[in-house]
């Protein structure tokens, strides 16, 4: 294990986190939010001493390999989650640390889970960061890092801190090296932002909300400074922009380079792409005939609500423009299906993915045909290439941990006698990332009504959904920290 | 550049790893995924898996926009059909590396129809290293630069030598021609000499000359004049055959001994010149009967490393007065430390350094691009080879005015075909090539990384 150079990684995150409060400190300082100023300066000052000093403790071996990689994706995120909550804790607008914990961590993770009753008291400045740590969680802090900080020449290391941090079974790169693969991760996420923002304004959304919105939209979190979320403007193009940047951010990057660089071939043939639109165009339809009786049964509405939503939950972003708490059981079983599903992997999305689904579908099939044939032999393929019994049982690992840990988060949460709907949807919510679960944590609701326990329970959740599972996981094993 | 590597085997994994090094974006095909899964957690490029014969491979590895494809998989045919696939999809060069010796005869003619840029035979490049040493037995370590103009060579200093006791100032007055001490091994601690170091027996140097220099050097400093006249080979690996051949030819008495009936009768066949023996080389009384004790050189060529090293040490207890042992695995190599008698050929290494060599001269940077660079000291420091170029610094300054950054040496430069030991006064123009002595944790990449920074 080697400690120092995770130290090092840390403290480079840490200074990050930093220059990331600067936005937020000029937003403050040009509006007077006083309090906000010093909340932000004190969190900056506290940011860049501690990740100064961790990094000034120069490892000589910078060497890491798979299990640094995991625990320093999954310390990176915890430290990132407790120093980014000071500004709330500071500022005085969210006093409580599990609160503040919470909707930090809800932001990094792209969550989009909240604690306030109120969002529209929240000072601009706050509002930002909120939506901020959105922006910044979705692709990730350590692939930003690893896109900037030159590496040791021609080492494979960083492929370790990759695989911790993008989700998906199979994370590879697009190009030989490994910073250029993470700033074109970067360049396609920050021009598809760049896009939203201008298609919001140009339809006349103020500046300051469609920069919160499309942050929002590309890390695929759901913090919306309305209270009311994106139903507050009630405006069809809005919701159209929003809902297909939503869907656009749910598909695997390596998709738009793969057409970035001309190669529409394996775009069209992804099997993982042709699933996720199959599931979500079928699942729009299915709600849309479904609520059609709440919509005065004009089936415009109905599919303007129900794509909205089903590409809100599908992609576990969390934006709402209807309270689908209160839609018939059928649709509100199926959003819950689509929230453990998620989006695609290599999307900023969350849930089991897409692709793992896949793998497991094919899996099955071919145990099927075993039992017909009990001397067949077959070789699991995806996009037309095999895909390893490693992978394989990755995944089967992956979602056995998954029921797991789901189990025992209800089991815990349900302490605080809530009903079973809100109990159970709160625990996918977090653990997928997606923020609105139902009733009480509905998209008008909060999760402020939860326990001091039941939240830090939620936290873990938001954690262990984003960074999948493995990372938070390996940092708790005792097997990680034995010296062989 | 962009560069493909098919094959992903000892050879391709050492070119990957140091291509990567020096900023190449580099892509890897193999057919085997375990081992793509190692260099991709190791090394900083890109696998794919797949024939890299097939077009379909080679499309995903997305050959039509690669400046370079290294075909060095295991079988030749698949070598020749890659760069010939990958010449059609576009690629600028190819390199092949053709192992059978039957194919080396018509290289050439492969070369120009099949538009390769160069094809490279680690057997045949292994085998020329260790004629090399065997012509110079007295040096442990030879390496050349600048076009074989110049010589970097290793030798331990025993006791009584006329090196003995010698202050480097001194030098030129034994040697009588001009010589460098770049590198000192004093009890495995490795320096860079400055002029008032005096010499002690149990060191082991590295010392620059011009090529022509060498005879002279060798007689002046009373390095025994071993001449070699016998050797005895063991193994049937294709550098037995090639190596063979090129004793012959410069008339020394060859002698092979190898286990394979079929191999023997084949080596014998081609070349009937040699006695070619068919039994156990680890068989003592087999051994002693063909003369072990009274051969001039023993080389191991056996399949594996550790019975190469073996061989050769017991060849050298048994009185062979040189022995050469084949090792490709780089931590196996301090074991054969302080044997002044047995050196060590790396066929891995010098092919590697072989094709790198051809790529850094596509590859020219500004600053004065490196072109060759051979490892020294067993490891322990690197001798490396600059063209200066346009944007070199410090050109047409003198030596003594430059400032350096420590433990680099500049050990030769040549102008226009004549080889300069440098003194104070010289200095580097544009064109020279520049050889440079550092340990090896030094990193330079070009000639300029050598300076200072103001």
């Amino acid at each position: 294990m080697n400690i120092r150079a995770i130290v090092f990684y840390i403290g480079y995150i840490l200074r990050l986190e930093a220059l990331m409060l600067l936005p937020s400190i000029g937003i403050a300082l040009y509006r007077h939010e006083m309090s906000c100023v010093v909340a932000f300066l004190i969190a900056f000052a506290v940011l860049m001493i501690v990740g100064q000093g961790m990094v000034m403790l120069k490892p000589n071996d910078r060497s890491i390999r798979a299990k640094e990689g995991f625990v320093i994706v999954a310390l990176g995120w915890i430290f990132m989650s407790v120093f980014g909550c000071l500004p709330f804790i500071l500022s005085g607008y969210i006093p409580n640390f599990v609160d503040a914990l919470f909707e930090t961590t809800s932001g990094f993770t792209t969550t989009g889970a909240t604690i306030l009753t109120d969002v529209e008291v929240l000072p601009r400045s706050l509002l930002y960061w909120r939506s901020f740590t959105h922006w910044v969680g979705g692709m990730g802090v350590l692939v930003f890092m690893l896109a900037i900080v030159p590496s040791s020449k021609g080492s494979g290391d960083s492929l370790h801190i990759l695989h911790a941090e993008s989700p998906g079974p199979v994370v590879g790169k697009l190009v030989p090296k490994m910073r250029f693969t993470a700033r074109i991760l970067y360049a396609i996420y920050i021009v598809l932002t760049v896009i939203e923002i201008i298609l919001l304004v140009a339809g006349g959304m103020p500046f300051f909300d469609s920069l919160i919105h499309a942050f929002g939209t590309a890390g695929t979190g759901g913090f919306s400074n309305m209270n009311l979320s994106v139903a507050a403007y009630n405006n069809v193009y809005f919701e159209i922009v929003i809902g297909v940047f939503m869907a656009l951010f749910g598909v695997n990057f390596t998709i738009y380079h793969c057409a970035l660089v001309g190669d529409f071939k394996s775009v069209f043939r992804n099997e993982e792409l042709r699933l996720y639109f199959l599931i979500l165009v079928c699942a729009i339809l299915a709600i849309t005939i479904n609520i059609l009786p709440l919509y005065g049964n004009s089936f415009f509405t109905s599919l303007r609500y129900s794509f909205f939503q089903v590409s809100s939950i599908m992609t576990t972003t969390g934006f709402s423009t209807a309270d689908f708490s209160e839609w018939p059981e059928f649709s509100r079983l199926l959003l819950i299906a689509l929230m453990i599903i998620g989006a695609c992997a290599g999307s900023t999305g969350g849930g089991i993915k897409v692709s793992r689904l896949l793998i497991l579908g094919k899996s099955a099939m071919h145990t099927l045909r075993k039992l017909s044939h009990p001397q067949s032999v077959s070789v699991l393929r995806i996009d037309g290439r095999k895909i390893g019994d490693n992978v394989l049982s990755s995944v089967n690992g992956f979602l056995v941990i998954y029921l797991g840990i789901c189990a025992a988060s209800i089991v815990i949460v349900s302490l605080d006698n809530l009903d079973t709907a809100t109990t159970i949807s709160a625990v996918f919510a977090c653990l997928n990332n997606i923020g609105p679960g139902l009733n009480v944590v509905g998209p008008l609701g909060n999760y402020n009504v939860f326990s001091g326990l039941s939240k830090v329970v939620l936290i873990f959740d938001m954690l262990l959904g984003r960074l999948e599972i493995f990372p938070i996981v390996m940092l708790f094993s005792p097997m990680t920290w034995r010296r062989l | 550049m962009k560069i493909v590597i098919a094959g992903n085997g000892k050879v391709g994994y050492a070119l990957a790893e140091q291509l990567s090094r020096e900023e190449h974006d580099v892509t890897v095909i193999d057919n085997n995924e375990d081992v793509l899964e190692r260099s991709e957690e190791l090394l900083d490029v890109m696998t794919v898996y797949g024939n890299g014969a097939s077009l379909e491979t080679q499309t995903l590895a997305n050959v039509s926009e690669a400046d370079l494809l290294i075909a060095a998989t295991s079988a030749d045919e698949i070598n020749i059909l890659s760069c010939l696939l990958a010449r059609k999809l576009g690629c600028k060069q190819t390199i092949a590396r053709v192992r059978n010796p039957e194919y080396g005869a018509q290289l050439q003619f492969l070369k120009d129809d099949l538009g390769l840029s160069m094809t490279f035979s680690p057997d045949r490049s292994a085998a020329h290293a260790i004629f090399r040493v065997l012509q110079f037995p007295s040096f442990l370590k030879l390496d050349s630069f600048a076009r074989s103009r110049i010589e970097l060579v290793e030798l331990s200093i025993t006791p009584g030598s006329a090196l003995d006791g010698i202050v480097l100032d001194h030098l030129y007055e034994i040697a009588k021609v001009k010589l460098l001490v770049c590198c000192v091994d004093r009890a495995g601690i490795i320096s860079i000499p400055r002029g008032g170091f005096v010499l002690k027996s149990g060191d082991k140097i590295s010392v620059t000359a011009a090529t022509r220099d060498l005879a002279k050097m060798i007689r002046n400093l009373d390095i025994s004049s071993l001449k070699i006249k016998n050797v005895m080979i063991c193994g049937s690996s294709p550098v037995t055959e090639y190596l063979a051949e090129e004793l012959i030819e410069s008339r020394v008495n060859v002698k092979i001994v190898a286990h394979n009936l079929e191999r023997c009768k084949q080596i014998s066949e081609n070349i009937p010149q040699a006695i070619v023996i068919c039994g156990d080389y680890k068989d003592e009384k087999l051994m002693l009967t063909e003369g072990i004790s009274k051969v001039d050189a023993y080389v191991a060529l056996t399949d594996y490393d550790e019975d190469n090293i073996v061989l050769s040490l017991y060849a050298g207890r048994m009185g062979a007065k040189k022995s050469v042992a084949c090792v490709d695995r780089s931590e196996l190599i301090p074991i054969l430390q302080g044997w002044n008698t047995s050196s060590i050929v790396s066929p891995k290494h010098i092919t590697v350094n072989e094709v790198l060599r051809f790529v850094r001269a596509l590859d020219k940077s500004a600053g004065g691009s490196m072109i060759t660079m051979h490892s020294i000291m067993d490891g322990k420091a690197e001798a490396l080879e600059f063209e200066a170029s346009e944007g070199t610094k410090h050109m047409d300054v003198p030596l003594a005015k430059l400032r350096l950054k420590p433990n680099i040496l500049i050990s030769c430069i040549t102008h226009g075909g004549d080889v300069i030991i440098p003194k104070e006064s010289d200095c580097i123009r544009k064109g020279d090539s520049v050889v440079v002595v550092t340990k090896a944790d030094s990193v330079l990449s070009e000639l300029n990384d050598i300076f200072l920074a103001e």
